[in-house]
């Protein structure tokens, strides 16, 4: 038979669905350096590196959950209420910042849980039951605030989104670490393999023991968390936890997810993936500010890159098949 | 004289590894009934979707009213004067009665717009006939089952075709239904329209038709009038035949029982089930499909819930609701269809492999991938399955190959009862002899087995003991001695 060379790790490495779009981030950043001598200074890519980590956060979570075929459109709400919860925990009700930091986590946990019954147990679509969560969550938030924002934290909160260790911001650090954690989680864990068997074939999945109800209740609470770390981190950032935080956020997260090389029908899919897809929007948002576009048009190009992104990829995936 | 209507003549129909008709003739004369029986793959199906058009002929020429026609598509194949009622509806359950009657070819009052009085009236006339007494604008879905079937051949007559193809088309009905489509059939005989009758209830077929025709493993074997016929015969003519693969059989001792199945119903099929199970002997399911034979099996794997009636493993009770629960007792299903409920095809083989014992070959949650290779290698090796690696991709082996995948996974689990459903079903000849010696072998160290097969002579050359099921109850049980495929078929198609 001899050495085939899918067992070269250069090959592998090629023929792989992150190299893909890595090659895109790499060449994004070439051209925007080319055009702008702003873009690669330290200053700079630290800026950027912090203000997509948000996302990124969001994304890894995202990422599992359409690993498994689903979808969770409630991860802007969480990520807003989240925020909400922990600085009225406190700012009015004066606990310690670790347990407000608890409780915004429980919070993101509980809303993550209740999509995950509503998703398994009723049956309902993961698209309806997300939506539903993402409304009900929202309208909380306002309830819960009356609308207010809420500012003045502590210190060691507000480090979490301000904050440096050496020259690197914190939030990057807490991406980075995550991302980490995930993404051996999904690659070398019994739970991170059932969470792709769930993708690839849920029927097969349960003939074979696998407990695919529960699995897929644990995927929504880790995305419903990850999105309430976001949504803390960023209030931290900001000095203020307001209640409109993060509109609009859940569809750059699947962006997100979808540019990093996961597919929408489940079952393949990474981490690191996921946060290069929220690297490439990151990096393309910054590029069009430094290189003076107008906002309005940031959008158009945006969608623009994420279709071309995604079309790149499924048309080595075809060549590949043949 | 008899004026030929149609001729199938030398028809060759090619699947992947497998040739589904090797030469078959059938000819039906105008105003006639012609019933076409045979097994579970006997090409029935096959032979009347080529004619209907749904598949294409790869040999052979087709003669209709005398001319060669060529049916491509099923739009064709109406266009000519044939019209086919389905084993499995084809209505769609949200709209109305007369809207998939008149489905693709609707009344229209000017270009575009429907012209819906002209349909529910003409529906209504037509229901009438069939002896629906509905109102045409009932949404399907509020339908029973016969009521739908009753919809399928309503549709069929307004084609006002020249030929109607029935298969299986009283398998939902009531007596009275049965008895309304036989006078239908009757006045179609007299208006000189000529009706193809599928059917295993041979009832029906001796008072219906005016020839039968049987096919039997791709080939026709012949053609017998109404003067001539009898159960007896027909049957002999769909499954008589020698033997001729040897089936593996070694010396097995059944000893104790291991498994005992009492009273299990569920809410639309099974009803009252029970049998027992013993250590090294493999016990064949035979019967048609839908007997419930794939239905009891899930339930005793926990697919499926009961609403009645208790399983002993070893002797002690036990509660499965779900495949966990059976793996845990050392109960393995190896799954009826590989591709839906066997496989993860986009994950390699050594992921499918270890996917129901990830907790063996894991460590504090964190899967060890040599252990997970020298598993896979160990299986790849013991059922010889042809793959460059065990990182291929499932979706890439070939049936045979895949099948000895599912089944590795099962087995895997180190199991005391492996149940098999259709195990060799799609799988080339050599595979098929492999998995037949790798099951003989199996039963022969002490597992006990379960095998459900369509093919007669599988189930009787693997089984120690064969139990027939017909419409979700168990007919007869008899011995791998004794039984014969005509004594099966008798309790299949109880008769």
């Amino acid at each position: 038979m001899g050495k085939d060379n899918k067992s070269n790790p250069l090959h592998r490495i090629y023929k792989s669905s992150t190299f893909g779009i890595v090659m895109i981030l790499l060449v994004m950043c070439t051209f925007i350096a080319v055009l702008s001598d702003k873009f690669l200074t330290t200053d700079n890519l630290l800026s950027v590196f912090r203000a997509f980590s948000f996302v990124a956060i969001m994304a890894i979570g995202e990422c599992l959950v359409i690993i498994t075929g689903g979808i969770d459109l409630s991860v802007s709400s969480i990520f807003a209420f989240s925020g909400v919860i922990s600085a009225m925990a406190m700012v009015q009700w004066g606990l310690p910042v670790p347990l407000a930091i608890m409780i915004g986590m429980a919070a993101g946990v509980a809303f993550g849980f209740a999509n995950g019954i509503f998703i398994t147990k009723l049956k309902l679509p993961p698209f309806i039951a997300t939506l539903g969560i993402l409304s009900i969550a929202r309208g909380l938030s306002y309830g819960i605030t009356g609308g207010y924002p809420i500012p003045d934290f502590p210190a060691s909160f507000k480090f979490i989104g301000q904050g440096y260790i050496g020259i690197i911001p914190f939030p990057v650090i807490l991406l980075i670490l995550l991302g980490i954690i995930f993404s051996i989680f999904l690659r070398s864990t019994v739970f991170g393999r059932r969470i792709y068997a769930i993708g690839g074939n849920e029927e097969a999945a349960r003939v074979s023991g696998i407990n695919t109800d529960r699995t897929k209740i644990i995927v929504y609470c880790l995305s419903g968390l990850l999105a309430g770390i976001a949504g803390m981190a960023t209030a931290a950032r900001l000095g203020v936890a307001q209640s409109t935080a993060g509109m609009g956020y859940e569809l750059d997260t699947i962006a997100a997810v979808i540019i990093g090389g996961t597919s929408v029908s489940g079952g393949v899919g990474t981490v690191f993936g996921a946060i290069i897809g929220a690297a490439i929007m990151g990096v393309l948002r910054n590029g069009l500010i430094l290189l003076n576009v107008s906002a309005y048009w940031q959008q158009t190009v945006i969608g623009c890159v994420i279709i071309l992104a995604v079309s790149a990829d499924q048309l080595r995936y075809i060549r590949a098949k043949k | 004289m008899k004026y030929e209507i149609l001729r199938m003549q030398n028809i060759t129909k090619y699947f992947p590894g497998v040739v589904a008709l090797d030469n078959v003739n059938l000819t039906v004369f105008k105003g006639e009934v012609l019933a076409l029986v045979g097994e579970n793959g006997a090409g029935k199906s096959t032979l009347m979707k080529i004619l209907s058009g749904v598949y294409q002929k790869d040999l052979g020429k087709i003669y209709f009213e005398g001319k060669e026609v060529y049916i491509n598509s099923p739009t064709a194949s109406q266009e000519l004067g044939m019209s086919i009622i389905h084993q499995e509806l084809n209505l769609m359950p949200n709209l109305s009665i007369y809207e998939n009657i008149f489905m693709g070819r609707e009344n229209r009052s000017k270009l575009i717009f429907m012209d819906r009085s002209r349909s529910y009236k003409l529906a209504m006339e037509l229901l009438e006939t069939v002896g629906l007494h509905i109102n045409a604008d009932t949404l399907v879905k509020e339908l029973s089952i016969s009521q739908r079937q009753m919809v399928e051949i309503a549709k069929a007559l307004s084609l006002n075709a020249k030929l109607i193809i029935m298969d299986e088309p009283t398998s939902s009905l009531t007596e009275k239904e049965t008895e309304t489509l036989k006078n239908i059939i009757r006045k179609l005989c007299s208006q000189q329209v000529s009706v193809v009758y599928i059917s295993h209830k041979l009832d029906e077929v001796l008072e219906l038709a005016d020839r039968v025709t049987a096919l039997r493993d791709g080939n026709t074997v012949g053609t017998i009038t109404r003067a001539e016929c009898t159960k007896d015969k027909i049957i002999r003519m769909m499954v008589g035949r020698e033997l001729k693969d040897i089936f593996p059989r070694s010396e097995r001792n059944a000893s104790k029982e291991v498994l005992r199945v009492e009273n299990i119903s569920t809410t639309d099929l099974l009803k009252n089930v029970s049998f027992t199970l013993q250590k090294g002997e493999i016990l064949g399911f035979a019967g048609l499909v839908g007997a419930g034979r794939t239905e009891l099996m899930k339930v005793i794997f926990g697919l499926d819930q009961k609403v009645c009636g208790r399983i002993y493993v070893n002797g002690s009770e036990v509660e499965i609701h779900h495949p966990k629960d059976a793996l845990r007792y050392k109960l393995a299903l190896v799954p009826e269809d590989r591709k839906i409920q066997g496989l993860v095809l986009g994950m390699s083989v050594r992921e499918n492999i270890t996917l129901s014992i990830l907790d063996k070959v894991s460590k504090i949650n964190f899967i060890k991938r040599n252990m997970e290779s020298y598993i896979a290698n160990d299986f790849i090796k013991k059922l010889n399955v042809k793959t460059p690696g065990a990182e291929q991709k499932v979706g890439n082996l070939s049936g045979g190959n895949q099948q000895k995948i599912v089944i590795s996974k099962m087995l895997a689990t180190q199991p005391q009862i492996l149940i098999l459903d259709e195990p060799t079903r799609g799988v080339d000849i050599g595979a098929k002899k492999e998995i037949h010696t790798m099951i003989d072998g199996l039963a022969q160290q002490g597992l006990a087995v379960i095998i459900i097969s369509s093919e007669l002579g599988e189930v009787l050359g693997m089984s120690d003991r064969i139990i027939v099921m017909h419409e979700g109850e168990i007919k007869g049980e008899i011995s791998g001695e004794e039984a014969t495929q005509e004594k099966i078929m008798h309790m299949a198609i109880n008769q």
